[in-house]
């Protein structure tokens, strides 16, 4: 027989201003199986724990039921009490009278009446609790690192300088991600390769960094602590240890016209390349859809003029496991698309802005390509279409951003400043040219932020344009853009040499793939959504998987390093134990019933439930059931409500324990 | 089977189902700003709307609730991925089911309240409140109770016919 103690707190005066305290703990006393009940004045304080402990120790108790605040608040405080005092801590409840009572109802007589009830369900309810024990999981101490940006890449080297291994997957052939594309770098202008490319050597360089290229991630299993992952290694028809990176071959392959995805295509490259020159790792990568000798199976120049024999045009793609604790997604962003309407995307393209038919409306990112001096044209401003230099040049913001019409509602929050800088970087390069801009705010908060902004219209000249450009087309080798100034109230017309598009910041496009293999929840724009906006920045509701630079929004430089060290602290944290514990609220199959229809399988969101074949003792197959492995089960109860044969239970959720509840009302 | 004609001295008893990271974080929110509304409802937490049975409904039908409220976090929001979206189809079909068998639907409301919408609970609440103190007792299932337990005690016209047509 079970010997309930109740404990009513009066909150201060919170409680018991309302509730008459007194009168719930004499009648929760009549319940059967309470043999201890009392009020007191705060019963989380020391004195109120203290009371608490002793009555289990004294009245010899056997469950308790605290009758004060939400749950949320104080469930842990009590719980750990309870165990202090010798008790399994899953046969503490709490029962709800402030939040849900005291301070929703003034007639003190309907508050106490609803207190009672209430107190008396949780009396009902804790009788059918159970001892649950801690669950315990080992942890593996080495990460994944997903995508190789400046989010990866710091990420990586953060946690690796701690000693622990990590595990970095680029779907390039070089990790860099975009801000290996960028020329200069707002607000302070220094050089992008300058300060990139050191980091890159350190991870290529790290002893704790295993890198993987030219590879995605093929299948996600396990949870916090234990991951298993495959990656799919793709062929990059070039030994990486033979490969001295000598370049030969890039100067010997006849296929020279490829445009160069990383010089956004204005630039080109060869069958056999590395995407730029100072790429991590530097081993070129042929693309088979481009090479002469997989399309008609002549040529092998490339391999004929490798000294060390590194190019293997037989080399296969390959699956690789790896097991690991902890995962940082750092999977960055792309650009809008404005040519057209993207095909399956509620997204709609800006095909009147002519991008795609004239040759000379590009977008921000090309433009950081012809301003880079490592870039296709050495750091020339030039019209892609005639290579000459443009004199009247107009910046265009919010393009996709901000236009809910558009199917984007969000601002892309870099715009604003990388046009400043764009501003600047003409001005710097074309000394008798003149930069306008449409814009419809200027957000450009941050430190050091605004100033840079103002400075771009002080010192560099350029014209600043409030307001929507209509209509844009090509007259002559002109490009007439047509708008209004808002602040003034006028129509006006420029005839300009070269357009450019400051482009939504999108995430990568199949993101939200990645996420389903991850089990990460994704925004409707398929940014990554973390586990609390504000409280838990960082972390994926999913447990163990951190997020970590654009992939979860768009954000800056100095945003994306300081998220990624703050994604690698939170990994230190998860290493810093040998063993995880967690709440043992996870789903139990009861084998004898259960029928293997597997119906709590298909619901499951974690690919906890896995198939369990029960033999006899000659090995013969008795029946295959379901098994919920407890350190993946999140503990929803979504399995058990589906069951057609009651056979899985959500332990602290039993049916049990909810129909005690119904039954008390 | 009788109905009992509105009364506005009738107070209904109104069980809530919620999920604990949306709807009842809701609840105590509301209670943080110290809103007010009836004191009718009870409220059972549950960790996601995905664990709500329809067993439990009818149960609290049985039980002598007026009126049942479900509510979890809005279509997308789950803290569990997917638990809602499972829940909403679970209980399309069942309501479905509870109209076949003749309970009033409008004695059972759905609804998405997160933990922001401290307002919006206050708001589903009394308004389930409201509703069914109009529509008076539920007697329905009260007596489907004893009769489960072959009392023989009740014959309503209804049930009379039923055995003539078997
Ligand atoms: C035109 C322009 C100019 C800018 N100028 C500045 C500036 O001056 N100053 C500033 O502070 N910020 C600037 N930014 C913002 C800056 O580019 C971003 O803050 C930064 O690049 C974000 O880094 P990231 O690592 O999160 O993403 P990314 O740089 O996008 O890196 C993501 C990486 O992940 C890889 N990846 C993607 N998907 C997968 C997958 N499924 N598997 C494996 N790998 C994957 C990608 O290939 C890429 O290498 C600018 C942005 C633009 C568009
Ligand atoms: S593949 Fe051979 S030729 Fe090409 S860079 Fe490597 S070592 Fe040099
Ligand atoms: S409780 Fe939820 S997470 Fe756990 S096995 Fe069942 S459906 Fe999966």
């Amino acid at each position: 027989m079970s010997r309930i103690g109740v404990f009513i707190c009066h909150c201060g005066e919170n409680i018991s201003r309302t509730v008459d305290v007194e009168r719930v703990a004499l009648e929760v006393g009549k319940l059967p199986g309470v043999s201890f009940s009392t009020d007191y004045k705060y019963m989380c304080s020391d004195p109120g724990q203290n009371l608490l402990k002793k009555a289990i120790q004294e009245q010899k108790l056997t469950h308790i039921v605290v009758a004060a605040c939400s749950p949320r608040m104080h469930e842990k405080t009590f719980r750990k009490a309870v165990e202090a005092a010798g008790l399994n801590p899953y046969l503490c409840e709490m029962a709800n009278i402030r939040e849900h009572c005291s301070w929703v109802h003034e007639n003190r007589e309907e508050a106490t009446v609803k207190a009672t009830e209430i107190v008396g369900m949780m009396v009902e309810r804790v009788k059918k609790n159970r001892v649950l024990p801690t669950i315990t999981v080992p942890v593996t101490k080495r990460s994944l690192v997903i995508g190789g940006g400046i989010a990866g890449i710091q990420a990586a080297l953060d946690i690796a300088d701690c000693g622990h291994e990590v595990i970095l997957v680029e779907r390039e052939p070089s990790i860099g991600g975009h801000m290996a594309q960028l020329s200069e770098t707002f607000p302070t202008l220094d050089c992008s390769q300058c300060i990139m490319t050191p980091k890159m050597v350190d991870v290529a360089n790290h002893p704790k960094i295993k890198l993987y290229t030219y590879s995605e991630i093929e299948l996600v299993e396990g949870y916090i602590g234990n991951f298993q992952v495959t990656i799919k290694k793709r062929a990059r028809s070039v030994d990486e240890d033979k490969c001295t990176g000598c370049g030969v071959c890039m100067t010997k392959c006849p296929q020279k016209k490829i445009p160069n995805k990383f010089d956004q295509n204005i630039g080109m490259r060869t069958a056999i390349y590395v995407p730029f020159p100072q790429a991590v790792p530097n081993t070129p990568v042929i693309d088979r859809d481009n090479c002469t000798w997989y399309k008609t199976g002549k040529c092998g120049v490339c391999q004929k003029v490798c000294g060390p024999g590194a190019v293997d045009f037989e080399q296969q793609d390959k699956l690789i496991v790896e097991a690991v604790g902890a995962i940082v997604v750092a999977t960055g962003f792309d650009l809008y698309s404005i040519d057209e309407k993207p095909k399956g995307s509620p997204i709609k393209g800006y095909g009147e802005f002519g991008h795609g038919k004239i040759p000379d409306v590009i977008d921000g990112m090309t433009f950081e390509r012809l301003a880079s001096a490592s870039g296709p044209t050495g750091g020339k401003i030039l019209r892609p279409s005639d290579g000459k230099e443009p004199k009247q040049i107009v910046f265009i913001q919010c393009i996709g951003s901000r236009a809910r019409e558009k199917g984007i509602s969000y601002c892309s929050k870099v715009c604003c400043m990388y046009t400043a800088k764009h501003t600047m970087l003409y001005h710097h390069k074309v000394h008798d040219g003149q930069a306008y801009v449409f814009f419809m705010d200027a957000r450009t908060p941050g430190k050091s932020y605004d100033e840079f902004w103002r400075r771009s219209i002080e010192e560099e000249e350029a014209v600043y344009i409030r307001g929507m450009v209509s209509r844009l087309y090509q007259k002559g080798d002109k490009i007439v853009v047509m708008g209004s100034d808002i602040a003034v109230g006028v129509q006006v017309e420029i005839e300009a040499d070269m357009v450019v598009l400051a482009t939504a910041v999108q995430p990568q496009k199949g993101a939200e793939l990645l996420a389903q293999k991850l089990g990460i929840s994704y925004d409707k724009y398929n940014f990554y959504s973390e586990a609390h906006a504000k409280l838990r920045p960082v972390e994926c509701a999913t447990a163990g998987i951190y997020l970590a630079g654009a992939c979860q929004g768009p954000k800056d430089i100095p945003e994306t390093v300081s998220q990624a060290s703050a994604a690698a602290a939170k990994v230190m944290t998860l290493f810093s134990k040998d063993q995880l514990e967690r709440e043992p609220i996870v789903a139990r199959v009861k084998e004898s019933g259960c029928v293997g229809c597997f119906a709590c399988k298909k619901v499951c969101a974690y690919g906890a439930v896995e198939e369990k074949e029960i033999r006899d003792r000659q090995g013969n197959l008795i029946k295959t059931v379901a098994f919920v492995n407890p350190g993946v089960c999140a503990g929803c109860g979504t399995c058990q409500a589906t069951c057609p044969s009651k056979s899985v239970e959500l332990d602290g959720y039993t049916d049990e324990q909810v129909i005690a509840m119904i039954e008390a009302l | 089977m009788k109905h009992t004609a509105p009364t506005h001295d009738f107070e209904p008893k109104i069980i809530a189902f919620v999920c604990t990271w949306c709807t009842y974080a809701g609840a105590d929110l509301a209670g943080t700003s110290r809103m007010q509304y009836p004191s009718n409802v009870r409220v059972l937490k549950f960790p996601c709307t995905g664990r709500i049975d329809p067993v439990f409904i009818l149960k609290a039908f049985q039980q002598g609730a007026d009126g049942v409220l479900v509510s979890g976090c809005h279509p997308g929001d789950c803290h569990y991925i997917a638990g809602n979206f499972h829940a909403r189809r679970r209980f399309a079909v069942f309501r479905k089911l509870l109209e076949f068998i003749g309970v009033d639907l409008k004695r059972l409301q759905f609804s998405w309240v997160s933990a922001a919408e401290g307002g919006k609970w206050v708001e589903v609440v009394t308004d389930l409140t409201v509703k069914v103190r109009a529509m008076g007792p539920m007697t329905e299932f009260k007596e489907l109770a004893m009769e489960e337990q072959w009392s023989g005690a009740i014959n309503t016209p209804e049930l009379q016919e039923a055995y003539n047509a078997i």
